[in-house]
């Protein structure tokens, strides 16, 4: 922190002083004229803390990514795929079980499987050839999709998460005062609230795993040096597999989260590999704080292009890639 | 790895009686098929192999798996219908067809160039993502911009000129255009990648480190490559919309842009004339799988089929087939000596990306 | 490389010389749907409806046996086309019956033009400008198109329900835009408001609508909703889950039965919706039970009634046989008379008279619904009203109509 604000004295005070103004945009009444300028604060408000809880959902799924590229620099394609079974399974448990968790574990545990499967029969054949295991992650996916569409159709499904998650919640934040003097509180469901405190649960235990425990300090030393991790004797082959799991189970995981705040349905797992994509592409590919960055970035980005720019709200992500690409092509936490 | 390359070049060296037998038969295709096959499968596919063949030049002597390949081609489409004439009553400047087609294929080429420029300062693996990405992002902007790309809906009636009295969609003229550009590209190809640029290319692909110290601006050959492939990809594209006669943004769609790859990969990316062989083989299965299997698994079939190509053959059907020649002549020849064409072998046959 | 050759052409001269091959007392019929991508559970359905009416008929029309070719599309204009080619060009079809989806219809209606000598008829796509702008002479269509189907649900907003000031929410392509006009055009005409900045048009496939609900207004009566499948269900749960109190209006595929059957929490805010459509699942009426009921029937494993897809297919191709029967079966002249038949066709269907407009364009009965709870405790649409022989320029002169000039964001501007 200080070492940040002693390199960077500009940037800090910038930083800053936007932290204060969207601290105030969030805490204050707001005047007629800024209502005339930008809408209504209910609208600015909802959609900040819209875009927080989509960053934490792409968080989810992007570190997956991320953390499989950083140690095997193996482009998984078929991550998406993985998103989407694991809403799959995990509607099917949780439906049969009546309990969401069980279904949120089960999609954890089946994906995380199925992707170890996956490197030991398939990625560690084609080890170091990277565009040949990006061409077979791109066939697994199409197979895939098309056989989950064969088995759950193209009906849309939807998870009932437990009942005290359900419905909406009145934060502390005053959306209008009534000419009575009567304060609005503004009202949020409280599920996408918790979507948010899940990934940053997660964030958090995956930063414990790496930097905290012999098996994260193993891959640390295999993301710098692979050769050089297994000359040290450490069985690799175990290392990759379980790397794999994790960021596999992570994707799996995310889709039970998605599919309970959305919904699932054939082409979600297009749109979910996009999104970690862009993701790890403005945020630096193989950096799980970079992933959080980057899906903070986009979530906001997505959903006040929704809001505000309806039309263009998507294309407003690609964009940002592009700029980010163009200044800093390796992403904003890229080495 | 060199004698396969030579064998597939042999087979197409000039003079070679294969390569004569091979003109004479496209040739006279149109003449032994009913317009069906000559124009949903004869033309079609050669579109679609031209497309590939512009991703197969990236990839195979640049080492640049480019995605955004279909999107160049469909950007040029998009420019056909907004300069040409459509029957949208929206845009539609009206300009002659052969002004349309060539601002077309260079407004397409310079689109291709800026991707190429975007891209080119990462390395490797991570193109693939870019150009992924853009593509994406090209079908959503189509998709919802209505003033330029008439959004959702996208363009119809859009026809091709009818010269020397013969009217370019009736399926054996049309048949012909494709067959003469196909061909075209396909020699230019082959040209390109001897001449010094194209050898340069080649060891910027195998070395980009030396070649930089050697001082060659390794950026501005890519960037190159990216303009020329893209004038491949864009003439195709015009003969696509005018396949078509139509182009709406599920022309370019994931899964399309997913095609192209599938096909380049199927047909072998050592050689132009493995993406043509791709194609055909694709374009056959699409319209044929509905009359094999009885539910549409038609997307299962198509995975499979380029899993066990990825897996077994990283030449795609081309590599496979001189595979098996170069077995058969090793058998005849020195007898036991043939673990060359084994499978274990073939991970030092796939191109490099790095 | 040489026996490749020789065998590939020896599999083309198969092909090739199979057409010739076929004879003349069968009537080949192409059935195209989209039984691949997100919409299969959709053609699906569509196709029972083809075979519902070839099983009535036995399979034969005019003394001919008919023999159905399928043909998929993935709901793309190019893949509809490119089935549609196939069917035509290469098994030789006399009658399309297709397609599902109104951008593929548009494609169809062009492809037509240049294939005179086939009759086209419609599957169940519904944009307006298949056959209400520059229509071909051989694409017929007995089923309605988006504006048609909300007939009637604009007066009842606006006089039954008291509604003056409305939003809409609906997706950004050619078939909402339709039913928004269908909606808004009557609605406005009384004097009603849906001010354009009070008009959200999403991506289509759009999962998050948390954002667009909190910028809906709050000064409206209530809210007109055009949204079809994934998207409807996800809109109606977070509606709840936000907190929503505004009353809702549904377009035709926004409460139809493949939302109202999804699992989940939109129960509680679709109760009481009103919407309108060509169908209505709990009609009493006699033809549509005993259609329901022969359904049921052939397809223990189909919808627990028939979608508006299986109603529409089951129509178009009803249509095509009755065509065939009346000209004995008869298209060697490609399918003059067969046309000439059709065009002055007009048969009773489950829900009720269909006839056409000198554009090919069907002229029938639409249904005013309302979402309500069954005795078994299903979500069902009850139905409220009939609207009689509803034509697709909404009672007016064609001129007239052709002012309001072609549906987008913006028509009619109701302000």
């Amino acid at each position: 922190m200080q070492r940040f604000l002693n390199k960077h004295p500009t940037w800090a005070v910038f930083i800053l002083l936007a932290a204060a103004l969207l601290a105030w945009l969030v805490f204050s009444v707001w005047p007629e004229w800024l209502i005339d300028l930008i809408g209504r604060k209910k609208t600015f408000v909802h959609t900040l803390i819209n875009g927080l809880t989509l960053g934490g959902l792409y968080f989810l799924v992007a570190s997956g990514f991320t953390l499989i590229f950083g140690l095997m620099r193996n482009v998984n394609l078929a991550h998406g795929t993985m998103y989407l079974l694991g809403a799959y399974i995990g509607y099917e448990v949780a439906e049969f079980s009546n309990n969401w968790f069980l279904g949120l574990i089960a999609a954890f545990i089946a994906v995380g499987l199925s992707g170890m499967l996956m490197q030991l029969f398939v990625f560690r054949r084609m080890e170091g050839d990277d565009l040949r295991q990006t061409l077979v992650t791109i066939a697994i996916s199409i197979i895939a999709a098309d056989l989950m569409l064969a088995i759950w159709t193209g009906t849309t499904y939807q998870f009932t998460p437990p009942e005290w998650l359900f419905g909406s919640v009145t934060l502390p934040i005053v959306s209008v005062i009534k000419s009575s003097g009567e304060a609005v509180y503004l009202k949020y469901p409280l599920y996408r609230l918790a979507v948010l405190v899940l990934s940053m649960i997660v964030g958090i235990a995956l930063w414990l795993f790496l930097n905290r425990t012999r098996a994260g300090m193993m891959i640390r030393a295999g993301v710098n040096d692979r050769e050089m991790l297994s000359a040290s004797g450490v069985n690799v082959q175990l290392v990759f597999m379980l790397v794999f799991a994790v960021g596999a189970g992570l994707a799996g995981l995310a889709g039970v989260v998605g599919g309970t705040a959305l919904s699932i349905a054939p082409g979600e797992d297009i749109r979910y590999l996009l999104a970690s994509l862009v993701v790890v592409i403005v945020g630096g590919l193989g950096s799980i704080t970079g992933a959080a960055i980057g899906a903070l970035i986009i979530g906001l980005a997505e959903q006040f292009g929704l809001a505000y720019f309806p039309t263009y709200g998507v294309v407003i992500t690609f964009l940002i890639m592009v700029m980010v690409l163009a200044i800093r092509p390796q992403g904003i936490m890229g080495k | 790895m060199k004698t396969q390359h030579g064998i597939s070049e042999q087979l197409l060296a000039k003079g070679s009686p294969s390569l004569w037998l091979l003109l004479a038969f496209l040739l006279i295709y149109p003449a032994i098929s009913n317009d069906f096959f000559t124009f949903q499968i004869g033309a079609y596919s050669l579109i679609l192999g031209t497309i590939s063949l512009s991703l197969m030049m990236l990839a195979g002597y640049g080492g640049m798996v480019s995605l955004a390949q279909l999107t160049v081609a469909g950007l040029a489409g998009y420019l056909m219908a907004i300069f040409g004439e459509n029957s949208v009553g929206v845009m539609g400047f009206g300009w002659p067809w052969w002004v349309t087609s060539v601002w077309a294929i260079f407004l397409a080429a310079l689109f291709s160039a800026f991707i190429g420029a975007i891209s080119v300062r990462t390395e490797g693996i991570y193109t693939i993502m870019i150009t992924l990405a853009i593509a994406v992002a090209f079908y959503f902007f189509v998709r919802q911009n209505y003033v330029l790309f008439n959004g959702w809906t996208g363009y119809a009636g859009i026809e091709p000129p009818t010269i020397l009295g013969i009217y370019w969609r009736n399926p054996v003229p049309f048949y012909f255009l494709s067959l003469a550009v196909a061909a075209l590209f396909c020699g230019a190809v082959v040209y390109c990648s001897r001449s010094t640029f194209g050898l340069a290319l080649q060891a910027i692909r195998d070395n980009p480190r030396r070649m930089r110290s050697l001082g060659y601006n390794v950026a501005l050959h890519r960037v190159i490559a990216y303009f020329l492939s893209g004038i491949i990809a864009a003439t195709a594209g015009v003969l696509l919309v005018w396949f078509n006669g139509r182009i709406s943004p599920g022309s370019v769609s994931v899964g399309v842009v997913i095609d192209i790859l599938v096909i380049a990969v199927l047909g072998g990316l050592r050689h132009p004339i493995g993406p043509f062989i791709g194609a055909i083989a694709f374009v056959l299965l699409e319209n044929f799988a509905i009359d094999l299997i009885d539910r549409e698994r038609f997307n299962t079939v198509i995975g499979l089929v380029f899993l066990l190509v990825v897996l077994y053959s990283p030449d795609g059907l081309l590599g496979l087939w001189g595979k098996i020649r170069m077995r058969m002549m090793n058998s005849g020849k020195t007898g036991p000596n043939e673990t060359r064409g084994e499978i274990g072998s073939k991970s030092a046959d796939s191109i490099e990306t790095s | 490389m040489i026996k490749k050759l020789l065998k590939i052409s020896l599999v083309l001269a198969a092909f090739t010389g199979w057409n010739s091959a076929i004879a003349q007392d069968t009537i080949k019929m192409g059935a195209l749907a989209t039984l691949e991508g997100a919409f299969t559970v959709l053609g699906e359905d569509g196709m029972r409806g083809v075979e519902m009416a070839l099983e009535e008929f036995g399979y034969e029309a005019g003394g001919k046996k008919v023999e159905l070719i399928t043909g998929s599309s993935d709901a793309s204009p190019d893949s509809a086309l490119r089935a549609a080619r196939k069917l035509v060009e290469q098994d030789g079809v006399s009658v399309l019956v297709g397609p599902l989806s109104g951008s593929e219809g548009l494609a169809l209606k062009d492809y037509a033009k240049t294939q005179p000598d086939v009759t086209f008829v419609n599957g169940v796509s519904a944009a307006q400008d298949t056959t209400l702008r520059d229509p071909a002479e051989n694409f017929f269509r007995f089923t309605t198109d988006g504006a048609q189907w909300m007939a009637g649900l604009g007066e009842y907003a606006y006089n039954e329900k008291g509604y003056r000031k409305l939003a809409v929410l609906a997706e950004d392509y050619s078939f909402p835009y339709t039913q928004v006009f269908g909606f808004l055009e009557p609605f406005c005409r009384l004097g009603g408001q849906a001010p354009i900045d009070a008009r959200f048009w999403v991506p289509i496939g759009n999962k998050d609508f948390s954002s667009v609900i909190a910028a809906l207004p709050d000064d409206v009566d209530a809210i007109y909703v055009a949204l079809g499948g994934a998207d409807a269900i996800n809109f109606l749960t977070q509606y709840g889950q936000a907190g929503g109190e505004l009353p809702l209006i549904g377009g035709s595929i926004t409460v139809d039965q493949t939302v109202l059957g999804s699992e989940g929490r939109i129960r509680d805010h679709v109760v009481g919706m009103p919407s309108s459509g060509p169908i209505s699942d709990t009609w009493d009426d006699p033809r549509w039970q005993a259609f329901t009921d022969q359904y049921r029937k052939q397809f223990p494993d189909g919808f627990p009634s028939p979608s508006l897809f299986a109603h529409g297919y089951y129509i178009s191709t009803k249509a095509a046989l009755l065509a065939l029967n009346e000209v004995n079966g008869d298209v060697s002249d490609g399918g003059k008379k067969m046309r000439a038949a059709l065009s002055s066709l007009s048969f009773e269907t489950p829900t009720g008279m269909v006839s056409l407009d000198e554009r090919r364009q069907a002229i029938a009965d639409m249904f005013l619904t309302e979402v309500t709870v069954d005795g078994n405790g299903n979500l069902v649409n009850k139905t409220i009203s009939v609207t009689g022989q509803v034509s697709q320029t909404l009672g007016l002169p064609y001129q007239e109509f052709l002012n309001y000039g072609p549906v987008s964001r913006e028509n009619p501007r109701c302000e």
